[in-house]
């Protein structure tokens, strides 16, 4: 026989990776940049906070309290007269690492659950599944209260309470989408070659589900940020006198008549972080769908 | 070593088998045995087709002779190896030598890894390549083989065509060197004018490596170039099988018979009778008492309802399942004057 001869693509292009890259970038609309834009802005106060915040975020001063903003304290003080701006400042770190970690750990233990589940079924699935919809049954907030008065605050238990309310999340995403995988011909076939199980479940299962993975961390990001706040006003998250964006909206509470300017700045901080990682959510599940590019 | 290279005898699969109390409590109603006592030999260098309509069990019978999946019963010896006796370890090694070649050259390759990543797959798990570098030479060696282009290899399998995609398949298939090739319904995805590249590289192949094929095929046209003995089933059953010369030139099971009449003839004068078979392949999971072929057949008697025709020989390793087989094949001329459901077209 004569094989056809070897067909030569557009073998002149550039690498399929950084060509994939390059289209990626191209494509993406004004929002998108902004949005990266105002998360890069966040980390960079978050990163750079004693030198950015204007005072000291825990200096009281009975002298001050409750002002309104002036050109020394552009949002006003609190009610033992700290200056709320350097506290939305230092407050960013706490609410995005809360923000940034918690998905992180909720993901990889999410996952990892979910992978089992959905690549063994059988009883294994059945006890991960009820495990997760005993989980599921509690909203979110009620759960990370729940945990956190039996736990108390401080920064590790937080986080802690913020993954496990997101761990049943990511496990359904991850074994619905490990059932779709686990059905292609592809594990088939790595099966066939002589593949061990966990390298199946590495090389040929967690790349085809990350892509909803990553994107539902992005949005879960913005999800943490708001959950911390919640916990946080309600008293059971960042301890005081630290600041962080919910203790200050909570803080202000007391005064909002007299100067809304705190929870104004700190809701705004927070909208304005959920809103960017939201669109950027947005965006990577468009670019990380494989049938759109 | 002597003796057949793969050897099944009686294998079942049934799905839908539950145990425990729940499906007790169901009872069994929802049971299909996809395939139904069906026992082959394959030689060294040999290659047996199997063929049939979609649903007739062919590709479970494809997964059962490389243990992808468990047979309900029967077993499958490969090289005189039981391979239900083999530890989950030793069935992985054993792999390297019984490789499979899938339908579907889209998603039989994992879409986020590269060519290079893919054919090397076998060679990185045999541990047959010392270093990257030495794989690639292997991986290109494969390529060439499979008529690629290695500077391809980086390459991910959504730039290349369906065709391309089945080389990158047959390339995996024979990068650890097996003996057995099982390949399911290789070139049905295809173009025709690409089946035919495709069916000659994998002869090709065969010649050089002295491959066994256990090839699968929904028709008779493509396993007439690859064939050595063809294997006919029909709801899980075989019902006829023999040497390929045998089954082409005198099919003696009427199913063969109207399978045979349906390939196409390249010369449009020649004349040919067309026998089309009427309905549909009934339901595996309600498959007629008797003879599973006698709700379809021509030449169905009292007797074909009531009892299920046994394989018997009509000829040297030739071998049918219907009561008016044996011992000579009954004319097409008969079958085709038979009244309906049967018709013929000139």
């Amino acid at each position: 026989m004569t094989p056809q001869p070897p067909l030569e693509l557009d073998a002149a292009a550039a690498p399929p990776k950084a060509h994939a890259l390059r289209g990626l970038l191209a494509r993406q609309g004004v929002s998108t940049w902004l949005a990266l834009a105002t998360i890069l802005v966040f980390v960079a106060i978050a990163v750079l906070a004693p030198f950015v915040a204007p005072h000291d975020p825990l200096a009281q001063s009975y002298l001050r309290i409750n002002a309104l903003p002036s050109s020394e304290h552009w949002l006003g003080t609190d009610q033992f007269g700290r200056d709320v701006l350097s506290r939305l400042v230092h407050g960013a770190r706490n609410s995005l690492v809360f923000g940034l970690v918690s998905p992180v750990i909720a993901a990889a233990v999410g996952t990892t659950l979910g992978v089992i589940a959905g690549y063994f079924g059988g009883p294994v699935d059945r006890v991960i599944s009820r495990l997760i919809d005993l989980l599921l049954a509690f909203p979110e907030l009620l759960l990370a209260i729940m945990i956190a008065a039996a736990l108390g605050g401080g920064f590790w238990n937080v986080v802690f309470v913020i993954a496990v309310a997101f761990v049943p999340g990511f496990a359904r995403v991850a074994r619905a989408s490990t059932l779709a995988v686990r059905q292609e011909a592809y594990i088939e076939s790595a099966i066939a070659v002589g593949l061990r199980t966990p390298m199946i479940i590495w090389r040929h299962v967690l790349p085809n589900i990350a892509a909803p993975i990553v994107v539902l961390m992005t949005l879960w990001v913005a999800s943490a940020i708001r959950l911390e706040a919640s916990l946080s006003f309600l008293g059971i998250g960042t301890r005081p006198p630290n600041p962080s964006w919910g203790n200050i909206i909570r803080d202000g509470l007391g005064n909002i008549f007299g100067s809304p300017w705190p929870i104004i700045g700190a809701g705004f901080a927070i909208t304005a972080v959920v809103l960017a990682f939201n669109v950027v959510g947005d965006a990577l599940r468009d670019a990380l769908d494989p049938d759109e590019r | 070593m002597s003796g057949p290279l793969l050897r099944a005898e009686g294998l079942t699969k049934i799905f839908g088998e539950e145990t425990g109390w729940m499906a007790r409590a169901r009872g069994n109603a929802r049971q299909v045995r996809a395939v139904d006592d069906v026992g082959f030999e394959l030689g060294r260098g040999e290659t047996l087709a199997v063929v049939g309509e979609s649903g007739c069990g062919k590709s479970t019978l494809a997964r059962l002779a490389l243990r992808l999946i468990t047979p309900s019963s029967g077993r499958v010896l490969f090289e005189g190896v039981d391979l239900a006796s083999l530890s989950a370890s030793d069935m992985r090694r054993m792999r390297r030598r019984m490789q499979i070649v899938f339908q579907d050259p889209f998603g039989s390759l994992s879409p986020r890894r590269s060519v290079f990543q893919i054919v090397g797959e076998p060679l990185e798990v045999f541990g047959l390549a010392r270093n990257t570098r030495e794989r690639r030479d292997q991986v290109a060696a494969l390529l060439a083989a499979v008529g690629l282009s290695p500077t391809l290899m980086d390459r991910l399998p959504r730039q290349f065509s369906g065709g391309q995609r089945q080389r990158i398949g047959i390339a995996r298939a024979i990068a650890a060197g097996p003996s057995l090739i099982v390949a399911d319904e290789p070139v049905s995805a295809l173009d025709v004018s690409v089946q035919a590249q495709i069916v000659n590289l994998l002869q090709d192949l065969q010649e050089r490596n002295g491959f066994s094929y256990l090839f699968i095929a929904h028709d008779l046209a493509v396993v007439r170039h690859i064939a050595d003995r063809v294997m006919v089933m029909y709801l899980g059953r075989v019902v006829e099988t023999g040497p390929k010369e045998r089954v082409y030139a005198a099919p003696h099971h009427p199913y063969t018979q109207a399978l045979l009449s349906a390939v196409p003839e390249p010369d449009p004068d020649a004349p040919r009778r067309r026998i089309v078979l009427s309905g549909d392949v009934p339901s595996p999971m309600a498959v007629p008492p008797g003879c599973a072929f006698s709700s379809r057949c021509p030449i169905a008697q009292e007797i074909c309802r009531r009892s299920r025709p046994p394989l018997a020989p009509v000829g040297t390793r030739h071998a049918a399942a219907c009561h008016f087989a044996a011992p000579n094949p009954i004319p097409l001329s008969d079958v085709a004057q038979a009244a309906p459901p049967f018709s013929t077209r000139n």
